[in-house]
Parts: C-alpha cells; sequence; structure tokens
C-alpha cells in the first residue's frame, strides 16, 4: 500500500530537487511571516494583475487574516514535508516527479488561499485538484492507487464544476468576480433571488473538496498516496480548501437560515460519522484520515454559526487540528518507515526504540485528546463555547461535538499511546530504528508547536487567530480570548465529560471494533456504491453510443434526413414563410411532358425491382433533366448532363454484371421511410416555392455579362464563368474528380484474396 | 413553370430519400443519382428559366443583347454535375468491391469494422 522506497537503505542522494523545495517553501514561510505584524495589525494587502480585462477577470490577490493563517500553515508545513519526504522517498526512481507534483501543489494552493479573484480562485482550485490526482496516484502501479487517484479526481472534480457555474451565477448576479467588492455587498446578495442557487452550487463544490457527508468516501481512500502526501494534503492544506472558501465567503454569505442549517447539519452529521468510522479502522493511517474528516465536518459546523465564540473556535481549530494532524502523519510514517506496518493491532513497544518519535506523537496526541496545557485543550474548550453559543439548537450542536470529542480523544490513545507503551501484538516486519532527523524535525516541531501555543496562547491570538475572526466578522475586538484556565464552567465540565467518556471508549475500543465492523457490514458502503455508480455510468454509455453510434447505415441515414426535414420545415415555419400558390398558367405542353418524364422516370426507380427497369428509369430521368436544360437556353449543361448520364448507365451496367439480382433480400414496404421521404420532398419544393417568390438578384449575373467580352475575351458566358472568373473552383472540381478516379482505381486494383466472403 | 418543375424536384428529392433508405445498397446509390439531379435542377431552377435565350455573347456586341437566361447557375450546375458524377462513380466502385469482398449489397450486415457483440461470437 504504502509506495515509498525501499526503507532499508541509508538515505541516499536524492539530487538537489528535495533540498530546493524545502528551501523555497521555507523562503516563502518565513516571508509571510514578516508580513505577519502588518496583518496583525488589522491591514489587508491587495496586489492585483490584469488577466483578462474584457471579461472582469483579473489575477488579484488578497492577503488579510484568513489567507496569512492559510497560506503559514500550507508554506510551513509544506517546508517540513519536503524535508520529511527527502528522506522518506529517498532513493525512489521518481523523486524529481514526486517534488514537482508536491511543490506545484503547494504553489497551487497557495494561490488558492490568496486569490481575490473567483474565476483565478476557481483556476486555482482545478489546479489543486489536478495535483493531488497525480500525487495520490504517484503509485500508479496498484489498480488501488490508481482507483483512488480517479475517485478523488472525479468527486472532487465534479465538485468543481458545480463550483465554477456558482462563481459564474456569483458573479454575473453581482456584476463583478472580485471576491472582496462582491462580500462587501453582502446583504443585496443574500436578498437577492439568485443567492439560493448560487449558495447550493458552491456548496456541492466545497463539501466534495471537503469531504463531507455524503461525499466522505474518496478521502479514506486517498491514503493510497505516500504518507508525506497525506499529511500534507489530506490533513493540513487541500481538504481543508473547501473550508477555507466557506470562511471566505462567510462575511458575505452566512446569516441565513439555509446557510446555517446546511452547515450545521452535515458538519455534525461528518464529524460525528467520521470518528464513529475512525474507531473502526486498524491502519493507523485510515484511522488518521476519519477523524481528518471529523475535524472538517467540526469546521463546517462552525462556520455555519455566527457568533464570534464559534468563528474563534473555528480560527484555532482549523490552527489545532493541522498541527497535530500534520505530526501524526508525519509520525505513523515514521513508524511505517521503522516497522514495515501500519496495523494497529500488531506494533507495540516502539517507545524503547523511537523515543523522539514517541514523544512527537504524545504530545500531539495529548492536543488532540485535548489535554492541557496544550493548544487543543484550548481548542476544545472554545469548541464547547461556540457551541453552546449556538442560537437555535445548542444542545444538537454541543451533543455532536462532545460524541466526536471523545471519540476523537479514544483514537489518539489507539494511534500514539499502543503502538510506542503496549507490548507488541505480533511480529514487526522489521526491525524498528529511530527515524532519522529530517524524518523527526516535522513531527517534533509542529508537535512543539502545538505545546508552545497551548502555554502561551497570546502569541497565536494576537499574530493570527484574531486577525483570522477579523476577515470573517469585520472587527478584530471580536476574536474571543484564548485561555488555558478559564474558571469553573460549562465548557470546562464538558471537556471532564469528554476525557471520562474517552477513556472509557479507548478501554472497550477492541469490542467496539468488531461491533462496529458487523454494522458496517449491515450498512451499504458509499465506496462500492460509488463502483456501482461508474459501472452503471459506463453502461449508460456503452448504451447510448449503441443507438446513437448503430453502425447502422439506414439509421444514419434516416436522422440525417429527419434533421434535413426538421432543420428546413422547422426554419421555414418558424421564419413565417407560408404557402404561396404556384402559378401553373406558363405550363407549355411540352414542359409537362419533361416533368412527366421525370415524375415516372422517378417512380419506377424506386418501385421496380428489376435491375434493367431501375437503370432504365435513372436514364430516362437524366434525360429528361437533360432536355430540361436544352428547353431552358442552357445548351451547355445539356451537353454535359447528357455524356454524364450515358456514362452513368453503363457504369452501372458493367457493375450489374458482376451484381446480385436486386430482390434476393426481398422487396418490402416501408411505410416510415416513405413517410419522411414525402415530407423531405415536400419541404424541398416549398421551399424553392418560397425562392422562388422573391424577386432575384442579378447584380452577379449582370457583372459577368457586361464584362465576359471586355474583360475576358469570350462570347460564351458560362464558359467564361468557368475557366476564368471561377477557374479555382473548377481547378477544384477537377481535383476531386482525379481523387475520385484514382481511389476508385485504388479500389479495384486490390485483390480480394484478403476478403472475408461468407 | 418554375412551379411545375418546383414540385417534380420534390418528387425526385422524395423518390430518392425513399431510395437511399433501403438496405440494399445499390438501392443506395440510385438515390444518389437521383438525388444529384435533383439538386442541380433546384439550382438551376432557382436562377429563373428562359427559353430560346442561352448566354452568348453576339460577334462584335460588347454585352448580350436583350435578356439571355441566366448565366451563374448553369455555370455552378456545371461544375455540380461533374462532381456529382465523380461522387456517384467512387460510391459505385466502393460498392462493388464491398460486394467482391463482403459478398453481400445489405449495408445492415457490413459490419467488418464495428462487429455486434452476437458477430464476435
Amino acid at each position: 500500500m504504502s509506495t515509498s522506497a525501499d526503507p532499508t537503505g541509508v538515505p541516499r542522494g536524492n539530487g538537489l530537487s528535495g533540498l530546493l523545495c524545502t528551501g523555497l517553501s521555507a523562503l516563502l514561510f518565513v516571508w509571510f511571516l514578516t508580513l505577519a505584524p502588518q496583518i496583525a495589525d488589522g491591514a489587508s494587502l491587495r496586489y492585483v494583475i490584469e488577466w483578462v480585462p474584457s471579461l472582469g477577470i483579473s489575477l488579484s490577490f488578497l492577503l488579510d487574516g484568513l489567507s496569512l493563517t492559510f497560506a503559514l500553515l500550507i508554506s510551513g508545513i509544506g517546508a517540513l514535508v519536503f524535508l520529511y519526504s527527502n528522506t522518506y522517498l529517498a532513493g525512489h526512481p521518481q523523486f524529481d516527479r514526486f517534488m514537482l507534483f508536491l511543490f506545484s501543489f503547494m504553489l497551487s494552493m497557495l494561490g488558492l488561499v490568496l486569490a481575490d479573484n473567483l474565476i483565478a480562485l476557481f483556476v486555482f482550485w482545478e489546479l489543486t485538484t489536478i495535483t493531488s490526482y497525480l500525487l495520490i496516484g504517484f503509485g500508479h502501479e496498484t489498480a488501488k492507487g490508481r482507483r483512488s487517484a480517479l475517485q478523488a479526481l472525479f468527486v472532487t472534480g465534479a465538485g468543481a464544476l458545480a463550483l465554477l457555474a456558482g462563481f459564474i451565477l456569483l458573479g454575473m448576479t453581482m456584476g463583478t468576480f472580485e471576491l472582496s467588492e462582491i462580500l462587501a455587498r453582502g446583504d443585496e446578495l443574500k436578498a437577492h433571488a439568485y443567492y439560493i442557487p448560487i449558495l447550493l452550487l458552491i456548496l456541492a463544490g466545497t463539501f466534495t473538496k471537503s469531504a463531507q457527508f455524503p461525499f466522505h468516501f474518496w478521502l479514506p481512500n486517498a491514503m493510497a498516496a505516500p504518507t508525506p502526501v497525506s499529511a500534507f494534503l489530506h490533513s493540513a492544506t487541500m481538504v481543508k480548501a473547501g473550508v477555507y472558501l466557506m470562511a471566505r465567503l462567510h462575511p458575505g454569505m452566512s446569516g441565513t437560515d439555509m446557510w446555517m442549517w446546511t452547515l450545521t447539519i452535515f458538519g455534525a452529521v461528518t464529524a460525528v460519522a467520521a470518528s464513529i468510522f475512525a474507531l473502526r479502522q486498524t491502519d493507523l493511517k485510515q484511522a488518521l484520515a476519519y477523524t481528518t474528516l471529523m475535524a472538517l465536518g467540526t469546521l463546517m459546523l462552525f462556520l455555519g454559526q455566527q457568533s464570534s465564540y464559534a468563528i474563534t473556535a473555528f480560527a484555532t481549530f482549523l490552527i489545532v487540528h493541522s498541527l497535530y494532524k500534520a505530526a501524526l502523519f508525519l509520525v505513523v510514517g515514521c513508524i511505517d518507515h521503522a516497522t514495515g506496518t501500519r496495523e494497529a493491532d500488531v506494533l507495540g513497544g516502539l517507545g524503547r526504540v523511537m523515543p523522539f518519535t514517541a514523544i512527537a506523537a504524545a504530545l500531539a496526541a495529548l492536543s488532540m485528546a485535548g489535554f492541557p496545557p496544550f493548544l487543543g485543550f484550548i481548542g476544545k474548550e472554545l469548541k464547547y463555547a461556540g457551541a453552546l453559543g449556538v442560537a437555535s439548537e445548542p444542545l444538537f450542536v454541543v451533543g455532536a461535538v462532545l460524541l466526536a470529542n471523545a471519540l476523537m480523544f479514544a483514537v489518539a490513545g489507539v494511534v500514539a499511546f499502543r503502538p510506542f507503551w503496549r507490548k507488541a501484538g505480533g511480529a514487526l516486519p522489521k526491525t524498528p530504528h529511530e527515524a532519522p532527523w529530517p524524518m523527526l524535525a516535522g513531527p517534533v516541531i509542529l508537535a512543539v508547536l502545538g505545546t508552545v501555543f497551548g502555554i502561551y496562547p497570546d502569541l497565536l491570538e494576537r499574530s493570527l487567530v484574531a486577525p483570522t475572526v477579523a476577515s470573517l466578522l469585520g472587527e478584530i475586538e471580536d476574536a474571543k480570548e484564548l485561555k488555558l484556565w478559564a474558571g469553573v464552567n460549562m465548557p470546562l465540565l464538558l471537556s471532564i465529560v469528554t476525557v471520562v467518556s474517552g477513556a472509557i471508549i479507548y478501554a472497550v475500543h477492541r469490542q467496539a471494533r468488531t461491533m462496529l465492523e458487523r454494522m458496517d457490514a449491515a450498512t451499504p458502503s458509499f465506496d462500492a456504491g460509488w463502483d456501482r455508480f461508474l459501472d452503471g455510468f459506463k453502461a449508460l454509455a456503452a448504451w447510448q453510443t449503441g443507438v446513437i453510434q448503430s453502425g447502422v447505415l439506414r439509421k444514419y441515414m434516416f436522422v440525417t434526413f429527419v434533421t434535413v426535414l426538421v432543420g428546413m420545415g422547422g426554419t421555414m415555419m418558424a421564419r413565417g414563410l407560408g404557402l404561396t400558390v404556384p402559378d401553373f398558367s406558363d405550363a407549355t405542353g411540352q414542359s409537362v411532358a419533361l416533368v412527366l418524364m421525370i415524375l415516372g422516370g422517378a417512380l419506377l426507380a424506386t418501385l421496380t425491382s428489376s435491375r434493367i427497369a431501375a437503370m432504365a428509369a435513372l436514364g430516362v430521368v437524366g434525360i429528361a433533366v437533360a432536355m430540361v436544360f436544352i428547353v431552358f437556353s442552357a445548351p451547355d449543361v445539356a451537353i454535359t448532363q447528357l455524356l454524364v448520364e450515358t456514362l452513368v448507365v453503363v457504369l452501372v451496367a458493367v457493375a450489374l454484371l458482376r451484381l446480385p439480382t436486386l430482390d434476393s433480400g426481398g422487396r418490402h414496404w416501408r411505410p416510415w421511410d416513405a413517410l419522411l421521404a414525402l415530407g423531405v420532398g415536400t419541404v424541398v419544393t416549398l421551399t424553392l416555392l418560397a425562392v422562388l417568390a422573391t424577386p432575384l438578384d442579378r447584380r452577379l449575373t449582370d457583372y459577368f455579362e457586361i464584362t465576359s467580352w471586355p474583360e475576358a475575351f469570350g462570347r460564351n458566358i458560362v464558359n467564361v464563368i468557368l475557366v476564368d472568373f471561377r477557374a479555382l473552383d473548377t481547378f477544384g472540381e477537377i481535383a476531386v474528380v482525379v481523387i475520385a478516379a484514382l481511389s476508385a482505381y485504388a479500389l479495384l486494383r486490390t485483390t480480394t484474396t484478403k476478403g472475408q466472403g461468407k | 413553370m418554375e412551379a411545375l418543375l418546383a414540385i417534380a424536384i420534390g418528387v425526385l428529392v422524395a423518390a430518392s430519400v425513399y431510395l437511399m433508405l433501403a438496405r440494399n445498397v445499390l438501392r443506395f446509390i440510385f438515390g444518389l443519382v437521383l438525388i444529384s439531379n435533383a439538386a442541380n435542377l433546384t439550382i438551376f431552377v432557382a436562377g429563373r428559366l428562359t427559353t430560346g435565350a442561352p448566354p452568348l455573347i453576339a460577334e462584335g456586341a460588347e454585352a448580350p443583347a436583350g435578356l439571355v437566361a441566366n448565366a451563374l447557375p448553369q455555370a455552378l450546375v456545371l461544375t455540380a454535375i461533374v462532381i456529382g458524377f465523380g461522387l456517384f462513380a467512387f460510391a459505385l466502385v466502393l460498392m462493388f468491391r464491398a460486394y467482391t469482398t463482403l459478398g453481400t449489397l445489405y449495408s445492415d450486415e457490413m459490419r467488418v469494422a464495428e462487429p455486434r457483440p452476437e458477430d464476435e461470437r
């Protein structure tokens, strides 16, 4: 499952790409850090490059509290992940490719959180989708890797299409694609009739991207990616893109019942369901993946609210989660790297061999479980305070958060306590060893940060949390204080309940797991549903291809003629070109005879079952047409027509010598074809009559008549047109005939020995 | 007179459409011949009909004297007749070749490139 390189060898050199990426991301991180004081003072930076000015699309970037928090998380965790990967994937034959994908991803993600233009944001959004597809499918030699990558691409890509539609609708409604302008006119937007369609389309995009129920199934599958990718994309950054967008739109779009209820309900359901699923997993990485879902659900839930407590809880938990989750993923990568397995039941006793990993894991897990004095504790207290502050249904929200937190406590134990401090459940595939320092740097730094911020919450509050809250709510004073000890209050009591119930769940988690497995087997699986959906989709595609591309000439012809009928007839009706009474007064006996010849020939050719009769009928029609040309002053045309008709009859006669008689398959009356034929014929006649009812435009003819002799020195005007005025046309005509002759020659020349005659 | 020919053209088109919808590709080719005749006539008639005055310039004159037949559609039809013949000749050879190779004149049975599932077994 893991696609890491051979973990036995001493890390070999990877060339410069790994260190280069690490250095660049660290530089970016430092650069963003230098901008932090300005942002903390309430400023926001904007930078605009014109892109497609005619469409109102520009590459505009905005750095405020929210985007700065994300940018710091992305570049900071990115630098650590690059450093980690340089060792984790040491010697991997496609290491450079991996770095390219991961670095492109990081840049796209930064673009996403900094973009201030809807279209630019969408472009970066899709770039993260594509790079994440490449990263999940990095282990493309396994079917599982390919399937997971494709699944993630389809689910998030389908959501992105809805998102694009939502963005375009939003831009059209508000008359601008600039986010900051749109959000400043939030009341106007919320009152607009298109508010609900816009919101639904955007939710489709963000829920798929952030793996909210019922689109959650792709995220655990995405764990097929190498562990550093999971740590980066599927915990700290990409899956938070949906959360980011909802937070970005919060000032302009939140506050309606629709917003509040959708986010609250989907967030809560995702959080609780994911925590239960997390307990079920025995693979450490899978367990973490599900707790990520839980975190995403919780973040969505808080974004549904308006209160400053809820938003402060959002901002804090966003940072808490990124820190401990990235750390734990990297720890699991270390364990996998060192022991060759990620099975919770097998692992054990690693505390002594891998002390630093164990410490990082413990710090991160304590933060995750919400113990003081870690940042996770503050995050949890704020979550409870925020949940209690939910105006409409505090009990529902508090219950969901409490359940999710208790389950998370248990999962933290499974992931970070058992493998290190309990006895091993089986023989390890490899003798464990402590991870090398580049792989320890990430988890240790992140875990320590979680501790430091827990002890000195002020640091975080002033620099990041308060500015983020200000981005969402507008006022920096709205941010609630981050405190370790807030006195004995309701959140503290709830925390105690959490720890107690979490400990109980941990104690019985193995029994619970078997029960959950049974439950899971009994309920329909979304993942299998996905497969069924894809199969059904492919079957539908095959079916419609069979219908449209039947490979039967008759059907193609039928559709073509129906199109002619509807296209011509429909246009005539739409234009109101009705019936004009035809004028037959000028019909002479001669012309009536010619028309009768044509009619007779056509009917005979259609109805006869004799080849000779059909041939003769074609001849009659051809001669009659030639005579029409003679009667109506077109001698040149008539000569050509006679020549061609003769050739046609000769050629058909020659071919018929070798062909079977016409009726070998039986002739039958085809009423539908006859109806269609009559329809097309009628429409052609009516069209021609309508044309004849309009005055003739003779300008071209007049020009040819006047210039034929003075300019081209020809007395036969038709001839002059063909060989002089429109000589190029004639040349093309000759070319067509030559090509037809050559192809016919080639068809006849090739021997028929390869034939598959039946 | 144009009106009468317009009806004749309609009948020609109807006959050729019916023929081109047949299973037998020989009938299809008959339809092809008829429909190119119909198309040529349509162009010709749409340019209006004139009797007894071909578009020629008399010796010594600079331009035709009086009203002569419309030269433009005649030129177009001339080109169309030749190209129509090219198409017909190629289609005929193709059909002939298909028959010698596949042994059938029925388009439904010509499934070498896109075999039906039941044919593959």
